[in-house]
């Protein structure tokens, strides 16, 4: 049974919550200018709670169960952190205030960007951009004014491979290039050969994600770092993998020119069901100059931590600002504490355990659900959703797996390979889970030769069936329909 | 400390599982020359540690639970019901992702489907994106959602001058992967109708604040007119607090309507996470930019909520979508819509009503201090919670008393952006600021000036 909508649980004049009266002499409003209804719902504060409280029941998070969505990192999100971004030393400082009074802030925001130019092998990190796609756009903004300050407009053209993200081809159109498409070789791997056919003087760039969204470690990196290069072009790392690399190989070291950083990936700022994330971006020597600001500096004596000064600095050539104020500085608070948590050290294990758990997985699937690359994958592998001899797709495997308690793996990507069940279990779930999981996928797999009926109508234990989505994106109902009555 | 709950024994039974002898096996793909690298980080700490690390980072701050605030300027010191963070907090939401299953998602979608829903009223438009990641990225694409709905030809884009600093650097910034310029910026004594004689064939949009970043109502009569005359949208950054009492964008004909939701149940959390509102009319539903929750049913007919028209995004799209946009602010909107719900309609009004005595009162105070003025280019034009003090010196040394002698954080330093402004405060009150506390501020002025 549906639970109602807030407007079908208003009721006129009811109020959740009592504010001060007012203690200063009143002023009169100005009554042209005024509204009649501000169209708000009216509820008690008890009904407000207990209706959050049943949509919350009908939500699945990492807290709930295993939730192995492929390319989206869904590992455990510290409970420490939430509390530590909750302090009101951080949560209720104002972004404006003189950069003396907030000192604490801006020591964290420096150790950050130094922290993670580290990790990635960058000379300088700008955290401003608000999430990857984010990111993605700033170092396409800081590809083109790098070239442009060398005279070199003619370079429209981003390389991008077919398994790539949509946000790589969305990101570069937004940035007034053009996207042309690198098919991928028989491993998984760029194909070289066509790499090399584009890369000529049109070419402002390459979006390479490392390991691809296969789940795969590019095995000619410096090859294909070396021919952008050699046209000309940067390499431009997207950073949505970069929790398969921590502690394992810095981007920078590959010759990576920039990169952006998921703090909601790699260093488990939890992703609030949809954002808010972070997506800070590295740069090498030659490009760090035009990441977008302000960006963190210090004056005084590196040696006695305690003393240094911070204060806000644009770099010089930069791109401008990608967002008001610091971007989601509370993502950066909990980055910065899972940071310091892990170390270098603990950094390194969670790469390895997320390679381990997504090899395990592979090892244990391969023989139900075909594996079309299958070798020794970093952080996540693709098979395919389907049974010899059953209608059932990857789609249906999906749902099915919701009636066994586990969220489904992505659906559908990489568009290279046919229904896709893309599989990410992080380093934060055990074997027991893993086993449990690979359980479920072969019941799965008996019930759709057995029983295939059963799995093309599933989910059958969620609190809503399959939904009509062809009917949703027909009628458009985007708004309550009382939301529509004056 | 790690989070990985391998032991010894299961390590080893994976790996033979995989059938690679050593863990270091797996990386072999990895040029050797950087496997492995040897990373320069601090000693690592514990959880006890780093709780205790960071409360002493977080105490080198002045924050405005301990300190008066009178600072605004895009991110403000607002009243938060408790109702909020018990939401916000519960694990099914913080830490799901973006509901592309929507079985298993349809808390999440509903409590969108009812942000958007409130954010439609609250600003008289039709239809709402699930969030975007703060006021001054919805604006730019809001912008370029303009370009893209009169032809993708004109390249010409109006902006007040009266749009908050910030906002118009992050649209030019947006701008720089087009051939668009902004135009109208450059001159601060610019007002509506000034802006609305640049309207021509060549112009995509109309970009006015309303109250502005200075706190004031522009007169926006007959502004949409003669926007939509030349062909060209208007686009309106408003104050969700302020909507609760004043006439919405829509019913004055905006096209788009942006603002920051922070103030609708958030921390100002040093600037970020805040929540960009982005609200349009049906015409440019399939432009719209950002997630979008719609309503539908499920195959025994009983009402459920997916996300939509996902033929505009990327992850269909490619190339061709209308944005890149994939992590928002799904957080943010659901903090929007519980503060939205717990105040409700006589609570938001109340919160509006409060910021706007309130700050008069404080106006009216400081205007008696000898040497001071407010709102000195406009003393006519009514405003909402914030307002202009002309100072007879530096900011900053105002500010200093103020915080040095009165524990009191002072208004924005105007000057920062424009010469013009040099010596003018930008103050804001709010709910927050009982009167002791705005008679201090008084207090403060009056000895930091004398």
């Amino acid at each position: 049974m549906s639970e109602p909508t807030i407007y079908e649980r208003s009721v006129p004049d009811r109020c959740g919550v009592d504010l001060p009266d007012c203690d200063v002499p009143e002023t009169p409003l100005p009554q042209d200018l005024m509204r009649a209804d501000n169209g708000q719902p009216e509820l008690s504060q008890l009904d407000v709670v207990r209706h959050f409280l049943c949509l919350s029941q009908r939500n699945f998070g990492v807290d709930s169960g295993f939730y192995p969505l492929g390319s989206c990192t869904m590992k455990y999100n510290p409970k420490i952190n939430e509390e530590i971004a909750r302090l009101p030393g951080f949560a209720w400082t104002h972004p404006l205030q003189d950069p003396d009074t907030v000192q604490g802030n801006l020591a964290l925001m420096y150790r950050l960007q130094d922290w993670l130019s580290e990790i990635g092998g960058f000379a300088a990190t700008s955290l401003q951009p608000s999430a990857g796609a984010h990111g993605e756009f700033t170092a396409l903004l800081m590809m083109r004014a790098w070239h442009g300050d060398r005279g070199d407009t003619g370079r429209i053209q981003v390389l991008i491979p077919d398994s790539a993200h949509g946000t790589n081809p969305a990101s570069t159109t937004m940035a007034g290039l053009i996207a042309v498409e690198i098919p991928s070789d028989e491993r998984g791997n760029v194909d070289l050969a066509a790499l090399r056919a584009a890369s000529n003087d049109r070419v402002a760039g390459l979006m390479l994600t490392n390991p691809n969204t296969l789940g795969l470690f590019e095995e000619q990196i410096t090859e294909i770092v070396d021919l952008v290069h050699g046209c000309g072009g940067l390499v431009y790392g997207d950073g949505a993998n970069m929790n398969a690399l921590t502690g394992i190989a810095r981007p920078g070291d590959l010759g990576i020119d920039l990169m952006h950083y998921n703090l909601h990936k790699t260093f488990a700022t939890p992703h609030g069901g949809g954002g808010p994330g972070s997506g800070p971006i590295g740069a090498s020597d030659a490009l760090a100059s035009y990441l977008p600001g302000p960006i963190i500096a210090a004056e005084g004596d590196e040696e006695a931590e305690d003393r240094l000064r911070y204060f806000l600095k644009m770099p010089d050539r930069s791109i401008g600002r990608i967002s008001t104020f610091f971007g989601t500085f509370g993502m950066l608070v909990r980055a910065y504490a899972y940071i310091a948590m892990h170390g270098a050290e603990g950094l390194r294990e969670n790469a390895m355990h997320a390679v381990l758990n997504a090899n395990y997985l592979r090892a244990k699937l391969r023989d139900t659900y075909p594996v079309p690359f299958d070798r020794i994958n970093m952080h996540e592998f693709v098979c395919q959703g389907r049974i010899r001899g059953s209608p059932v797709r990857a789609f249906d495997i999906s749902k099915r797996l919701l009636d066994y308690g586990f969220h489904p793996p992505t659906n559908y990507f990489p568009l290279t390979v046919q229904e896709a069940l893309m599989i990410e279990p992080t380093e934060t779930e055990s074997k027991q889970t893993l086993d449990a999981f690979v359980e479920a996928m072969l019941r799965i797999a008996k019930e759709a030769r057995d029983d295939p009926e059963l799995v093309v109508t599933a989910p059958h234990t969620t609190p809503v069936k399959r939904l009509d989505e062809v009917k949703a994106a027909r009628d458009l109902v985007l708004c309550d329909a009382e939301g529509r009555k004056k | 400390m790690t989070y990985i709950p391998h032991t010894d024994d299961e390590r080893r039974a994976m790996l033979d599982t995989i059938g690679v002898g050593h863990f270091e096996d797996l990386f072999l793909d990895a040029p050797e020359r950087v496997r492995f690298p040897e990373l320069d980080l601090p000693r690592v700490v514990s959880e006890m540690e780093v709780a205790a690390a960071m409360r002493a980072l977080a105490a080198r701050n002045a924050d405005l639970q301990r300190h008066e605030s009178f600072l605004g300027a895009g991110s403000y010191n607002h009243f938060v019901p408790t109702t909020v963070d018990y939401v916000l907090r519960r694990g099914e939401f913080y830490t799901a992702y973006t509901p592309y299953q929507p079985e298993a998602s349809q808390g999440m979608l509903q409590a969108m489907f009812e942000y958007q829903s409130m954010i439609c009223r609250l600003t008289g438009m039709e239809v709402s994106n699930a969030s975007h990641y703060d006021g001054a990225t919805s604006l730019a694409e809001g912008v370029l959602l303009a370009l893209d709905a009169t032809d993708g030809k004109r390249t010409k884009v109006i902006v007040s001058p009266a749009v908050h600093p910030q906002y118009q650097q992050v649209v030019k910034t947006y701008l720089g992967g087009t051939d668009a310029r902004v135009v109208g910026d450059e001159d601060v004594t610019r007002d509506i109708d000034d802006l609305a004689a640049l309207l021509d064939e060549d112009t995509a949009a109309l970009v006015i604040q309303n109250p502005n970043f200075l706190g004031q109502f522009e007169d926006v009569d007959g502004l949409a007119d003669s926007v939509h005359r030349a062909g060209a949208l208007l686009i309106v950054v408003s104050d969700p607090i302020a909507l609760g009492l004043i006439r919405p964008p829509g019913e004055d004909g905006a096209d788009i309507v942006v603002a920051d939701g922070q103030p609708l149940g958030l921390p100002p959390s040093f600037g970020g996470p805040h929540v960009g509102i982005f609200a349009t009319r049906k015409d440019h539903v399939r432009r719209l930019v950002g997630r979008v929750v719609g309503e539908t049913v499920d195959a025994a007919g009983e009402r459920g909520y997916v996300l939509t028209l996902g033929t505009r995004e990327q992850h269909i799209r490619r190339a061709r979508a209308t944005s890149n946009i994939c992590t928002n602010a799904a957080l943010g909107a659901l903090a929007a819509a519980v503060y939205l719900a717990t105040l409700g309609k006589h609570g938001l009004g109340r919160v509006a009503k409060l910021c706007y005595h309130k700050s008069h009162y404080a106006a009216a105070e400081i205007g008696k201090i000898p040497g001071l003025s407010v709102n000195p280019q406009a003393p006519d034009k009514p405003f909402f919670k914030e307002f202009v003090v002309a100072l007879p010196k530096p900011v900053a040394q105002v500010n200093k008393v103020l915080l040095e002698e009165f524990g009191i954080i002072g208004g924005y330093d105007l000057g920062q952006d424009d010469p013009r402004f040099e010596n003018h405060m930008l103050v804001a009150v709010t709910e927050m600021n009982a009167r002791a506390a705005i008679d201090r501020f008084i207090e403060g002025l009056r000895r930091a000036v004398a």
